[in-house]
């Protein structure tokens, strides 16, 4: 199925769930936040969210410029 | 959702304030008494940077009765370039002072108390407990995890803003009405992967587009007006030029600001808890580290590695990567061990964090092993994500 990461069209494969997205997406687990449908994830609940087609994930990467 | 105003108004405005701020007296939403609250607010600005300049420069132009600096370091010229509270005739000096100066030039109203320190763990709280709201303006993510620590205990709004290259993010993290920083970013980035500003560069004016965001934010709290960015991140991209938030909300788990918190008081040393490590280390590990699920793969597949631990034998003892070896850091620091690496094989090294193994990483690439890598959250991470059985320390 076919879900948007960072705005651009990703293909999943069915029963994704957030945490799998994430590792394959992304180098590191911390440092980042995950945002479901403009909701941010807890790391700790990644595993138990299920993706759904369309879903809006965007990966945040922490930046720490000021 | 309204918060009430977080400071009460002062008695009065003189004539002068009520020249002065006359624009912002005839909005209905400020009025006299946005005005007098702006006036007995205290707000303390950490650091005197990219952020920290335009957040100042406002804050006293709006009428902020004392504003606090702290910053420790001096003006370098690449700092002009988007540091606009200092100018050509300032470099090399102070920045709390310059920064003082600026603002005594836009307000002489406006009362200025310099904390000329590095925040640290044994001064954070006897600082932040003379202010109203604490405005983040600083460029790591030790004293990030620091200031978003000290705010919770303290209950002080934290106004928070990070920038990078094109990209911003702000929120205001208030535990007691929503979550906090590590809410959203419980620890920090593996050492190493997430670049400085110094590293990775930042459009100047970005600090503009960020920094005027935490200043309105924060007098919308002092003000007690408006709609706070509590439990939202405002995510600013300056190259497809949008603006838009996410809703964050607080995390029941959460270490700091849960009603199940862990963590009572603030860490012995956020230096350690961020892995900061060294330039040279930081350069190293930019393009070369894994994760621990690449590893996990390149053991599965049998790839043409030697996976060594850098951490002490006594650690080693608690837990380990199944198949390394142990080096510790010294000898691969000061050289010993170098001519014992295997020229043939990949080499990927490891700690018990990441910190630790970007240092040696620096060392072993600079020694010729140009495909060396290192393991990105270290062992912690492998007995997180790998293998939860194991123990961890």
């Amino acid at each position: 199925m076919i879900v948007i990461l960072n705005g651009f069209e990703h293909e999943v494969a069915p029963n994704t769930n957030l945490a799998d997205l994430v590792a394959k997406v992304s180098r590191a687990e911390t440092g980042i936040a995950v945002a479901v449908n403009d909701e941010v994830v807890p790391r700790h609940a990644w595993s138990a969210t299920p993706l759904s087609s369309g879903a809006r994930i965007e990966v945040l990467t922490a930046v720490q410029g000021g | 959702m309204n918060y009430a105003p977080l400071v009460e108004p002062a008695a009065e405005l003189s004539i002068n304030e009520v020249r002065r701020y006359s624009r912002h007296l005839i909005i209905p939403e400020v009025g006299m008494s946005g005005q007098k609250r702006l006036k007995s607010a205290k707000v303390l600005c950490v650091g005197a940077g990219g952020l920290g300049s335009p957040a100042l420069m406002y804050l006293a132009a709006a009428g902020v009765g004392t504003l606090g600096i702290v910053e420790f370091d001096t003006v370098d010229e690449s700092n002009l370039q988007r540091q606009i509270i200092h100018g050509q005739s300032d470099i090399g000096r102070s920045k709390a002072q310059s920064a003082r100066d600026s603002v005594y030039e836009i307000n002489p109203l406006t009362e200025v108390v310099l904390h000329e320190v590095r925040l640290d763990v044994t001064n954070v709280e006897e600082i932040f407990s003379q202010y109203d709201l604490i405005v983040d303006g600083t460029d790591n993510f030790a004293t990030r995890y620091l200031v978003n620590d000290a705010c919770v205990l303290l209950n002080k709004p934290y106004v928070w803003g990070s920038i990078y290259r094109f990209d911003g993010q702000a929120s205001v993290f208030w535990s007691a009405h929503g979550p906090c920083y590590r809410c959203l970013y419980p620890e920090p980035p593996p050492p190493g992967m997430v670049p400085s500003c110094a590293e990775g560069g930042v459009l100047g004016v970005l600090c503009a587009s960020i920094g005027s965001i935490q200043v309105t934010e924060a007098i919308k709290l002092l003000m007690g007006i408006g709609e706070p960015l509590v439990g939202r991140l405002m995510i600013y991209d300056a190259l497809e030029m949008s603006y838009r938030t996410i809703k964050i909300r607080k995390d029941p788990q959460c270490p700091i600001c849960s009603p199940n918190a862990t963590q009572t008081e603030l860490l012995p040393d956020y230096e350690a808890f961020c892995g900061t490590i060294s330039q040279e280390a930081m350069a190293a590990a930019q393009e070369s580290t894994i994760s621990v699920r690449t590893l996990k793969t390149m053991i599965d597949s049998g790839a043409n590695m030697v996976l060594i631990d850098v951490r002490e034998p006594n650690e080693f003892e608690i837990l380990r990567i199944p198949g390394s070896i142990l080096v510790p850091k010294q000898e691969i620091l000061n050289g010993t061990a170098l001519a014992s690496l295997p020229q043939t094989k990949q080499i990927v090294l490891y700690c018990k964090s990441g910190a630790r193994s970007a240092e040696c990483l620096a060392v072993i690439k600079s020694a010729g092993f140009s495909d060396a890598v290192h393991v990105g959250g270290g062992v912690l991470a492998w007995a997180r994500e790998i293998d939860p059985s194991l123990p961890t320390y």
